[in-house]
């Protein structure tokens, strides 16, 4: 079940995660985009961590459209949009039902499609959302299961996003934004949500 | 990485605060936002506004003003502006009569400013926009985010200017946009690649003796690598690219903009207009407009841009010829 203080864990943990890999995301980024995911995420972290510790909150609803509206206003790029759609998403709905996790991860993901209109292997952070809903649906999430879905981009032809211009030269590079969403997965598997 | 600043995070908000300054009398910034909005009022003429990451200066402040745009936003370097802040310059922008906005087409300027969208919208102002892709370099196809939005997109800024200023309306601005969207196409080179301040080094790598066809504003990958050639070669191959796209005859009227990429000298544009006029003259082609000037900057990338429009109309020419009050176009 989602409460007030895993979700601000989740996410504060999250907001670390970025910070801490910001420079291994730009790189991910330099080879196949313009170099600034690690930072445009890092910068977003900064200001959503800002926002979730400076108030105190009474739903979860309000958490995640707390954290959607700090990074919509504060990454840009596609991320900006792309995870603050999903945050907005999953705000919308917890506030419907909190016990289903997979239902409100679902809701994200849809977030995500709605505004990218990216598909499954289009080489985007999609390629994580996808394989990570099914498994919560299954009560089947590990750490293995996300990091084989970040590595599951490289081999594949980025259709979707800055890298689509290199065509075939974005094959054998790691997806940036997949990368990050793995973070996201990777702590909400240590936030302990799961098996409360 | 050589540069005259004072910090890589600086970059933004130092160069937005000398922009206004400098401009105070055609714009103002809004706050501590990357939103310029111009001083003129246009009490019920529609507004335009347009925007994306900075780097690409004077894109597109440096065209706010009497006759062009009513607002511009810049995100940070290469990265594109958030929807609040263009949602900010939509509301600054609206004066009764509805807001139009030029988008570059890439996925995060297109994602933030329909956002953006949204919000306007939601709050009861009349919102359209116009995605200009311009660049002939990509394919046009299914499997990549589409063409982009380079340096064909100022010119889109004046026509759609000139209009808005004599009073035309949303729905009409809009379907003149897509128009002159179709009728306009773009290629570069560039010989020497830009350094994103906040990156440190540059965004690809060019041999001192090698040059690239086809390569984005942002540094994007283009179609071709080769040793570098003539002037008049290099006009040659830009223009036998937009052939295949324009399939122009004897005749036919065209404006010709040739774009600098920020590192390149206006002596070298002029040369290699001096080679793009004579190639198309000899296939009989009419300019009613012309410019050189560096319009859509890639920071101190070396290299420039070749922009045809083909002038379906003579309201156009009107249109690129109208007198406005901005700091970049003149
Ligand atoms: N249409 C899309 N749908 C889903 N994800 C996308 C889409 N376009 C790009 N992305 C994701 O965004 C990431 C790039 O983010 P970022 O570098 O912050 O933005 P930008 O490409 O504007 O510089 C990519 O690695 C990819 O995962
Ligand atoms: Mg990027």
């Amino acid at each position: 079940m989602l409460t007030v203080e895993n979700v601000s864990a989740w996410l504060l943990a999250f907001a670390e995660k970025l910070k801490e890999h910001q420079v291994y995301l730009s790189e991910l980024d330099t080879a196949i985009g313009d170099g600034d995911h690690g930072n445009n995420m890092a910068r977003g972290a900064k200001i959503m961590e800002e926002k979730l510790t400076s108030q105190t909150f009474n739903s979860v609803e309000n958490i995640f459209k707390t954290a959607a509206m700090a990074l919509l206003s504060s990454v840009g790029g596609a991320a900006g949009p792309l995870y603050g759609s999903a945050f907005l998403s999953m705000g919308k709905q917890a506030a419907a039902d909190t016990n289903d996790v997979a239902a409100v991860v679902k809701a994200g993901l849809e977030g995500i499609q709605k505004r990218g209109r990216a598909e499954a292997g289009d080489k985007t952070m999609v390629d994580v959302w996808i394989p990570v809903t099914k498994a919560l649906e299954e009560g089947a999430l590990t750490k293995e299961l996300i990091e084989e879905a970040v590595l599951s981009t490289k081999d594949m032809k980025a259709k979707k996003g800055r890298a689509s211009y290199l065509g075939d030269r974005s094959i054998g590079h790691i997806d940036p934004g997949a990368t990050s969403s793995g973070y996201f997965f990777e702590c909400l598997l240590e936030s302990g949500i799961l098996k409360e | 990485m050589k540069k005259i600043i004072n910090s890589p995070s600086n970059v933004w908000e130092e160069m937005l605060r000398g922009m206004a300054f400098t401009h105070s009398d055609i714009l103002e910034r809004l706050g501590e936002t990357g939103v310029m909005y111009r001083k003129y009022e246009g009490q019920g003429k529609v507004g335009l506004v347009s925007g994306g990451g900075s780097g690409h200066e004077p894109s597109h402040a440096g065209f706010v003003g009497k006759g062009m745009l009513s607002a511009a936003v810049a995100g940070e370097v290469f990265t594109s502006p958030t929807p609040d802040q263009v949602f900010e310059a939509i509301k600054l922008a609206d004066k009764g009569a509805g807001v139009l906005l030029i988008i570059k087409n890439y996925t995060g300027d297109v994602m933030n400013f329909e956002m953006a969208m949204d919000m306007a919208e939601a709050e009861g102002i009349k919102v359209d926009k116009v995605i200009v892709n311009d660049d002939i370099a990509v394919e046009d196809s299914t499997y990549t985010a589409g063409r982009r939005g380079v340096a064909g997109t100022v010119l889109v800024h004046k026509i759609l200017g000139a209009a808005a200023e004599q009073g035309m309306s949303l729905e009409d601005l809009k379907k003149l946009g897509d128009k002159v969207i179709e009728n306009t196409k773009t290629v570069g080179v560039a010989i020497s690649p830009a350094t994103v301040p906040a990156v440190g080094k540059p965004g690809f790598e060019l041999a001192d003796d090698e040059m690239e066809y086809g390569i984005g504003i942002h540094g994007e990958p283009g179609y071709r690598r080769e040793k570098i050639k003539p002037s008049k070669e290099i006009a040659q191959e830009l223009i036998s690219r937009l052939k295949e796209e324009c399939n122009w005859k004897e005749g036919d009227r065209y404006g010709v903009f040739v774009n600098g990429m920020g590192g390149t000298p206006l002596m070298e544009l002029y040369i290699f207009m001096n080679d793009v006029q004579e190639i198309l003259s000899k296939d009989g082609l009419v300019f009613d407009f012309k410019k050189v000037a560096s319009y859509m900057t890639s920071i101190e990338m070396a290299g420039l841009s070749l922009t045809l429009i083909k002038l379906e109309d003579e309201k156009w020419v009107e249109y690129l010829k109208y007198p406005v009050e901005t700091a970049a176009w003149v």
